[in-house]
């Protein structure tokens, strides 16, 4: 058959364009089937938390039982402080073992590292928390914001570790060798060509890990454990905003359900928020590279 | 330095004879600025290149041709010391630049001696033009800030990129033409103020105009620079050189004046890959 015939055989273009359109299809149907339920519960949050949200909400503590209003005050800045621990932890070592692991993957360390680091992604969040409680609060006789900063920055780690390496693994090998030939030192070259070039994929992979972290309740449970008062002081019991949603949620008052509502509502939005900054902040005017 | 400038390779059936021109010259210019002695890289257990002794003079344009595989790289490469980058590359034998033995030296501070061009251009993509000029500058801490200005508009003049770009110094660097990064990518290696420059088919990935301007380049960088380039392109090793070196199956089969090897070359083996009989 020569090339012509397959353009101009009818036959043959119906059928390629109906498997064509069939693909499309899929594709597009599996598309939805991830937007819809973000859609929804991001309206459906919306709708129930929004009615319930007010200045209290913000700037108060919880009330107890019976008494109406109160707030969650205490839950979001604790649910800062304990990302923020949790964030010094995972992001250095993070990103400095996904460096290990994608620059000098040859060593037989690092293989090692990168099997642990696959592992650790797959232990349940639960038992990170029984882990931090074995090494932190047990030792202290305290649960503390320290040991759930502790647990989330372990959860951190294995996220920020994967995208860092699959972020420099982007990177070209000529990119490095451009730099190396200009009689750049291997570390200078690491930090400052192959980091920078691949910043704002890694970037992205730390917001997803932190926005993991944040949503984290089954850690917290025996770590930062809760409070119903002011606590700042990272050796101490400590509220967070899922915890405090996990609280009111199953907690069999109609007042309590309203707080949770509100307080999912925060929680996402708080992420999304940290999202669009964040993106937007480092926005490179040199980007499309990667 | 060791009087070692003898071009025979003693350990297979090819024999060398010295090119008189050569000896001639050689004695006006003592000084080498690259001296490979039994040079030999290995890629696990096979061979890239063997045994490879050759003698490139300062302020000379010097060409490698060779079919494809034949190390035309793989012995570029040696030159600044890029194999430490392939776990799997063995290098034995010894170099010499201007004499002394790299051996001796951090391999930093050779390649700041030793500047490289690569086939594709590949500015850094995070970075705007006046950027990549100073890149190694910057990053070898080894310049002040103060400097940069100049330093930029000099390369950049150098290069013969200047008056493209001159009003958008500030732009990104990947917003520029292949042949124009590629001239980006000289600035930056010249203006770490090496002595040796390696090409490695600077040309290849460009247009024929482009091609031209970078020829024409290096043509001018002689009174400057000791350049080694490897080419595929038999019309241009011919345009811009003065010394040629053919490389076969990993060996250096003949390594003369540019105008012998394309008019009358010694071996066969070159005669037949010059004219198209493989290769
Ligand atoms: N990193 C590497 N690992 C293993 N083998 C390699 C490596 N680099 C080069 N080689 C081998 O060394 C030999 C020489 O390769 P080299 O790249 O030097 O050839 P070349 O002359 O530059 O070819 P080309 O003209 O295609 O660029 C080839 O057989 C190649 O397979
Ligand atoms: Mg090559």
């Amino acid at each position: 058959m020569s090339k012509d015939s397959i353009l101009k055989n009818p036959k043959n273009l119906k059928r390629r364009k109906l498997i064509n359109s069939v693909m499309i299809s899929l594709c597009v149907l599996a598309g939805l089937v991830t937007i819809i339920p973000l859609i929804y519960i991001f309206f459906y949050t919306t709708q129930s938390g929004i009615s319930s949200l007010n200045v209290d909400f913000f700037t108060q503590l919880p009330k107890p039982v019976g008494e109406e209003g109160g707030g969650m005050a205490n839950a979001i800045v604790g649910s800062l402080i304990l990302i923020s621990i949790g964030g010094l932890i995972g992001i250095p070592v993070g990103v400095l073992s996904g460096i290990y692991i994608s620059e000098y993957s040859k060593s037989f360390l690092s293989s090692i590292v990168k099997f642990t680091t696959d592992i650790l992604s797959g232990v349940p969040s639960i038992i990170i928390g029984i882990f931090a409680y074995g090494v932190i609060v047990i030792p202290m006789q305290r649960f503390s914001a320290l040991a759930g900063g502790f647990a989330l920055g372990i959860l951190m780690i294995p996220t920020v570790t994967k995208i860092t390496e699959e972020m420099l693994k982007l990177v070209p090998m000529s990119l490095r060798e451009a730099s190396l030939a200009l009689g750049v030192s291997r570390w200078k070259t690491t930090l400052k060509i192959v980091l920078t070039t691949a910043s704002s994929g890694i970037i992205t992979g730390i917001l997803l890990a932190i926005a993991r972290a944040a949503g984290e309740t089954a850690p917290l449970l025996f770590t930062a454990f809760g409070n119903s008062f002011w606590q700042t002081k990272i050796d101490q019991p400590m509220a967070a905003l899922p915890l405090q949603i996990f609280t009111y949620a199953i907690s069999p008052y109609e007042d309590w359900h309203r707080q949770a509502w509100a307080g999912a509502f925060v929680l996402i939005f708080l992420v999304f928020v940290v999202n669009l900054l964040v993106r937007f902040v480092t926005r490179n005017k040199f980007s499309g590279n990667l | 330095m060791k009087d070692n400038n003898s071009m025979d390779n003693d350990n297979d059936n090819i024999e060398l004879e010295i090119d008189p021109e050569i000896q001639e010259e050689s004695e006006l210019n003592s000084k080498a600025a690259v001296l490979t002695n039994d040079l030999s890289v290995y890629f696990n257990k096979r061979a890239g290149i063997e045994n490879i002794n050759l003698k490139i003079r300062k302020n000379r344009v010097t060409s490698i041709i060779g079919p494809s595989g034949c190390g035309k790289s793989t012995f570029l490469r040696s030159l600044n010391l890029m194999h430490d980058m392939t776990p799997s590359a063995r290098v034995f034998g010894e170099i010499f630049i201007n004499g002394e033995n790299i051996s001796d030296y951090n391999s930093v501070d050779i390649r700041k001696k030793v500047g490289m061009v690569f086939q594709k251009p590949n500015p850094f993509p995070t970075m705007s033009i006046y950027d990549n000029v100073i890149a190694g500058l910057k990053l070898n801490g080894s310049k002040k800030r103060s400097d940069y200005d100049e330093v930029v508009e000099k390369n950049l003049i150098h290069s013969g990129l200047w008056n493209e770009v001159k009003d958008r110094l500030k732009t990104p660097a990947m917003s520029l033409s292949g042949g124009q990064q590629q001239r980006l990518c000289i600035a930056r290696t010249i203006a770490v103020d090496p002595e040796i420059i390696l090409m490695d088919e600077p040309t290849s990935a460009l247009d024929p105009i482009s091609a031209a301007k970078i020829e024409e380049l290096i043509f001018n960088f002689k009174n400057d620079y000791t350049i080694v380039i490897v080419t595929h392109n038999m019309q241009q090793a011919a345009r811009v050189s003065d010394m040629t070196a053919f490389f076969y199956l990993g060996k250096l089969v003949e390594f003369s004046k540019t105008r012998r090897m394309f008019t009358n070359p010694r071996e066969k083996l070159s005669e037949e890959y010059i004219t198209g009989k493989f290769g």
